[in-house]
């Protein structure tokens, strides 16, 4: 069976590309794929009638079951199990399935672009029925089922042009999902109560469960409301006529044979054993006996087929799950033969509708006129179907009618309740025969009045497929003998009370028979009078349209979602802020308060006094960050913090932290005033004072609480901490005396590997931000510039007095003829030029690479190591920069940035994964021992390649940040116009006209 | 384990501060709130390690509880790299607003706005439909506008 299931999927994977081979003969291969099911079918109905329905998997004697595991960890498993009631639904599934791909192929046009999508669509929607019957494990059945209605919306939206369609869509896919949802919940309680999700086991132990009282109850009540909203009982049935929108081979399989009866498959599956829960009855009754009734009164009142026959399919659902629904072995064999009655005559009338539309490009029954005698045939197999709907002898509907008949006769004799539905029954009927002869008047009888309608010729391969529906009616009408044989298995399930039932033409004169003739005398009467029915039906006051409420309620929905988005999102970071902040002290507070923090034992003022001192400059610093007006105060305010942390860090006996906070700081500083540099000195303030009060409450209680969160989660510590043993660890395994960096470049690699990371992504951000196409990583030589030709012209020329005389002794100097100091000195503007800055970095330059590269390596054993190194260099690098401009920086970085981020990430990564080829773990480090001359005995730890590589890339971020925010927004600068590499949106704002700060 | 004061007070008052920034509007006070509040983070985790010693340089025979605790310290040097690359990014941010917007402002986002401000009139769920009685009226032209699809009754006749 599972080579069926993938066939039909696979047909859907391949159908668009057939289709765009062969056309609209295309669906004839599709309907291959549900024939060969149908074959297959057949060939194991024998085993499967044979088999103990009950029989759990393995036992002897059970029915044809298939298991694939899937998710062992959750329980899933692909399970599969072919009883009888599957198999009834699967001749409804493949053999409809078959014939209304089959009438497609004469229904659509070979030009219709979406037609592929739409085989695809309608073969794997075939395929989901066919798992869906066949599943044995709830969760795997769910996934089936919502497949259907995902697949449903698409067929349903078909015709995406029409706001109908889409509509419809829509609002199916919206109920049946809620539907689902619901029963998804009532699945999961049922399979954890029962501890299997293996249906037929839970079916097995059907007994137990129910004895558990409410929560199988409530979970069977979820479970029906899955099977009310997709079969569309009230007040869920709106939907089915609304998806009339559908192409009508889709309503012949989708609204009349398959989906709509996965509800009833839900019923029928869960009605052994489950019958009995509390709320089962009322539902079932109830609901199905109101849909019976109202949807064969509106079916008198409209003038579509189409709407007609959906009218009618909702009363035959309400009548099917109420039939199937009952319990009994009577009941259990009239349900599934009206289950195969329905589809067999339902999926008929759709496709005729289908075919009189294509002919004649309508389905309002008051312009269409003379139909039945232009083509006979039609109307002869219309006729037929038309007849087993109204229950008509010598027809299947008849046989299935009788016996449900014969069911309820049965309850009728209980008490009263029976023969209120047992009445209710006959009234449904009446309305059902008098809407069916209304059908076949409406489609084919040549109206007063009304010219004939114009029809071409109904193809025969055309008419084939609701031909053989119809022949299967009359045969099996005539015949009832196999269909007995397929569904008395399932039937054998139910307790028999008093004799068992068959389904047969022929009862004897019975009360059944008599119900019939009534039924079928009433309904005629009904169908004589039905012009001043409808008039009546149009005078009498309608109840509040069950679409309007769904529509009110999604109305109110997308209001109250409007709301609150509207409220919530309001577009304001500052708003945002200002919530998670208060969230961020409230909710500590309460956690504080409510479980009675620890406070610590006792205080101290400081560690020593220089500890104040130092604080002291900090707070000094912050306090006038805050108060600052001018943009780079702020900054060198908040640059004083952070050389005052460097004190604190080294006061506290951490001189890693120190040394490296202090290179940090410069790198900031210089990055700062090269970035900030085009924007306008003054920072003003536009908030108003409430604001800046607000912000300075929010900021005071957040200090305060986490000063009260630092303190008491001090107070909580209780344990010894893990470092302890850390630095005689560093030693031993890690081959370093610096445990700091031992941590950063072994213990804690992982850690370091990630940062690492996020840098180089961050020095690829800042070069995206700013030369905004590529990395701008092509490397530029000072060769061909042109003397002085770098930042020149800023100031007027001829300015007099100092400045002028200053200017004149400037190129005096660059004009001197001597070796350079920088390699790109010259390029620079003579007014630009320092000969002692020149002069310094010239001598200072080296001495810092060298002392760069000592940190990095000494990093190991003293402080220092890749972060200090790398940034040392990025230093040097920043010297050059602004000593020598943006050419002296390209010569003094033979390699690009790119290239440098990419190098230090590939070897941090091959030192991380190289131990595994040696045997080892993850970022394993090994301590290598050797001799070499004028060094002598080497100790090498290979973490220290890892520590390059972090190296490498920290200088590749340095020189990022010079090469964006310096050379970059250099060169934009002197072209006078920041925008100049860039093109189209981005050059909407006029250049900049002033450009403040320092400049290099 | 007694608390020290001066270190407390300083991260409450780089917190403070930091969060008195971050809600301002000038990006450039924005991003330097954002390095008051790494520094308070720092602060905290540094004063959480308890109290200082000697730095954690391994000398033979030393107890090992008169180091430092080594690990806050890598897990801060970790913390002070981070934050010089976010400030750098946050640099070409803010040089990148100036360029294009002249702008070193946070901006509202006006798309929010629109979305508080829609009506809750949507075409999709609250047009009226004509009833349609056939498919094969204007499949003829797929491109038809939507709204002329949905109006047009039945128009022509078969194809």
């Amino acid at each position: 069976m599972l080579t069926v299931l993938i066939v039909m999927f696979a047909g859907a994977l391949v159908a668009p590309a057939l289709f765009a081979r062969l056309g609209r003969s295309a669906f004839f291969v599709l309907a291959a794929a549900p024939a060969g099911g149908f074959v297959w079918l057949l060939v194991q109905l024998p085993a499967v009638l044979r088999s103990d329905q009950e029989a759990l998997d393995g036992a002897s004697g059970a029915p044809p079951s298939l298991t694939v595991p899937w998710i062992p960890s959750l329980q899933l498993e692909l399970a599969f199990r072919l009883d009888a009631l599957a198999a009834v639904l699967c001749i409804l599934i493949l053999g409809v399935g078959a014939l209304v791909l089959f009438y497609c192929a004469r229904y659509f046009k070979s030009d219709d672009p979406d037609v592929g999508a739409f085989g695809a669509q309608l073969l794997a929607f075939a395929a989901s029925m066919f798992g869906l019957v066949l599943a044995d494990d709830l969760i795997l059945m769910f996934i089936f089922w919502e497949l259907t209605t995902i697949l449903s919306y698409l067929l349903i939206g078909y015709s995406r042009h029409r706001l109908s369609a889409r509509r419809s869509a829509l609002q199916a896919l919206i109920i049946t999902t809620f539907g689902g949802l619901a029963m998804l919940v009532g699945l999961v309680m049922i399979g954890q109560t029962a501890g299997t999700y293996r249906v037929s086991e839970i079916l097995a132990s059907s007994a137990d469960l129910v004895s558990r009282g409410t929560i199988i109850d409530v979970a069977i009540a979820l479970v029906l409301v899955g099977a009310i909203t997709k079969s569309a009982l009230v007040p869920f049935h709106f939907w089915l006529p609304g998806a009339m929108a559908a192409p009508t081979p889709v309503s012949a399989y989708l609204h009349a044979a398959a989906m709509v009866k996965a509800g009833v498959f839900l019923v029928a599956r869960f009605a052994p054993g489950f019958g009995e829960t509390a709320f089962w009855y009322p539902l079932i009754l109830v609901l199905g006996m109101t849909t019976m009734l109202l949807g064969g009164w509106r079916a008198l009142r409209q003038h579509d087929l189409k709407l007609v026959l959906a009218y009618g399919t909702v009363s035959q659902l309400g009548f099917l799950v109420m039939v199937v629904g009952l319990g009994g072995q009577d009941g259990a064999l009239a349900g599934l033969g009206l289950v195969l009655a329905h589809g067999f005559f339902k999926a008929t009338l759709f496709l005729v509708v289908g075919i009189i539309d294509h002919q004649s490009g309508t389905r309002d029954l008051r312009v269409l006129s003379g139909v039945g005698s232009t083509s006979p045939a039609l109307f002869a197999v219309a006729l037929v179907a038309a007849g087993s709907m109204a229950g008509v002898p010598p027809l299947l509907g008849f046989v299935a009618k009788e016996s449900v008949l014969e069911a309820f006769v049965h309850r009728a004799e209980d008490g009263v309740v029976g023969t209120l539905l047992l009445g209710g029954i006959v009234l449904g009927s009446v309305l059902t025969f008098a809407y069916s002869a209304r059908f076949v008047w409406g489609a084919f009888a040549l109206k007063h009045g009304v010219p004939r309608t114009d029809f071409t010729r109904v193809r025969t391969s055309f008419l084939l497929a609701p031909a053989v529906l119809a022949v299967a009616s009359v045969l099996f009408g005539v015949w009832p003998l196999p269909l007995d044989a397929v569904i008395q298995p399932y039937a054998s399930l139910f307790p028999v009370g008093g004799d068992t039932a068959h389904l047969a033409l022929w009862h004897g004169f019975n009360l059944p028979l008599l119900l019939s003739v009534v039924t079928i005398a009433a309904g005629t009467a009904l169908y004589l009078v039905r012009g001043p029915f409808e008039r009546l039906q149009g005078r009498l006051p309608s109840a509040r349209d069950a679409e309007v409420v769904y529509r009110s309620t999604i109305g109110v929905l997308d209001d109250v979602a409007v709301g609150v988005t509207g409220r919530t999102q309001r577009g304001s970071l500052a708003f945002y802020l200002f919530v998670i902040l208060t969230t961020a002290v409230l909710t500590p507070l309460t956690a504080l308060i409510v479980f009675d923090a620890p406070m610590p034992e006792g205080f101290r003022i400081a560690d020593s006094p220089a500890q104040v001192v130092a604080a002291t400059a900090i707070l000094v610093g912050i306090v006038a960050a805050l108060r600052a007006t001018k943009r780079f105060m702020a900054v060198l305010m908040v640059g004083i913090t952070g050389y005052g942390m460097a004190i604190i860090y080294a006061l506290h006996g951490a001189p890693d932290l120190a040394l490296t906070q202090m290179l940090v700081e410069t790198i900031v500083l210089v990055a700062f005033v090269l970035a900030l540099r085009s924007l306008p000195a003054r920072l003003w303030n536009r908030s108003e004072s409430r604001h800046r009060l607000l912000r300075a409450g929010l900021g005071i209680a957040f200090g305060g609480i986490m000063a009260v969160i630092a303190m008491s989660a001090m107070a909580s510590r209780n344990a010894a901490p893990i470092s302890i043993a850390y630095p005689g660890m560093a030693y031993d395994d890690g081959g370093g005396a610096n445990a700091v960096n031992v941590l950063l470049v072994d213990i804690r690699a992982w850690d370091t590997l990630g940062e690492i990371t996020v840098l180089a992504i961050a020095a690829t951000g800042i070069a995206s931000l700013i030369f905004v196409r590529g990395r701008g990583d092509k490397r530029r030589r000072a060769d061909g510039v042109e003397d002085g030709s770098v930042d020149r012209g800023q100031e007027p020329l001829d300015a007099g007095g100092r400045a002028g005389a200053a200017r004149a002794l400037a190129v005096r100097f660059a004009d001197v003829s001597r070796d350079p100091w920088l390699v790109a000195g010259r390029t620079l503007a003579a007014e630009r030029r320092s000969i002692i800055f020149e002069v310094i970095t010239r001598l200072l330059f080296h001495t810092i690479i060298v002392l760069s590269v000592y940190l990095l390596i000494a990093g190991h054993n003293l402080p220092g190591g890749g972060f200090a190194g790398g940034l040392t260099a990025g230093l040097a690098l920043a010297i050059r920069y602004l000593a020598g401009g943006r050419f002296e920086l390209a010569e003094a970085s033979p390699v690009s940035a790119g290239t440098l981020l990419g190098a230090g990430l590939a070897i941090v990564t091959l030192t991380a994964i190289g131990p595994l080829f040696l045997g080892g773990a993850v970022l394993e480090s090994y301590i290598l021992e050797f001799w070499l001359p004028v060094f002598g005995d080497v100790k090498f730890v290979t973490s220290t390649i890892f520590d390059i590589g972090v190296y490498i890339i920290v200088v590749g971020l340095v020189l990022d940040v010079l090469r964006s925010l310096g050379s970059e927004i250099d060169e934009r600068a002197e072209s006078d116009d920041p925008v100049a590499e860039d093109t189209g949106s981005d050059a909407l704002v006029p250049p900049a006209t002033e450009v403040e700060g320092a400049r290099p | 384990m007694t608390v020290n004061i001066t270190l407390i007070v300083l991260m409450a008052a780089f917190f403070a501060a930091g969060i008195y920034l971050l809600l301002e509007r000038s990006l450039t006070r924005v991003l330097l709130g954002l390095i008051l509040l790494g520094n308070g983070a720092n602060i905290l985790i540094l004063a959480t390690s308890g109290p200082g010693g000697t730095s954690p340089l391994y000398i033979a025979g030393t107890p090992p509880e008169e180091y430092t605790d080594s690990l806050p310290q890598a897990l801060i040097l970790t913390a002070i790299v981070i934050t010089f690359a976010v400030t750098a990014f946050m640099l070409g941010i803010i040089y990148r607003s100036w360029v294009l917007g002249r702008e070193d402002d946070v901006q509202d986002d006006p798309e929010d706005r629109r979305v508080a401000d829609q009506d809750s009139y949507d075409y999709e769920d609250d047009a009226d439909i004509i009833a349609d009685t056939t498919e094969f009226s204007e499949a003829e032209d797929p491109s038809a506008a939507d709204a002329d699809a949905d109006r047009a009754g039945r128009t022509e006749g078969p194809r």
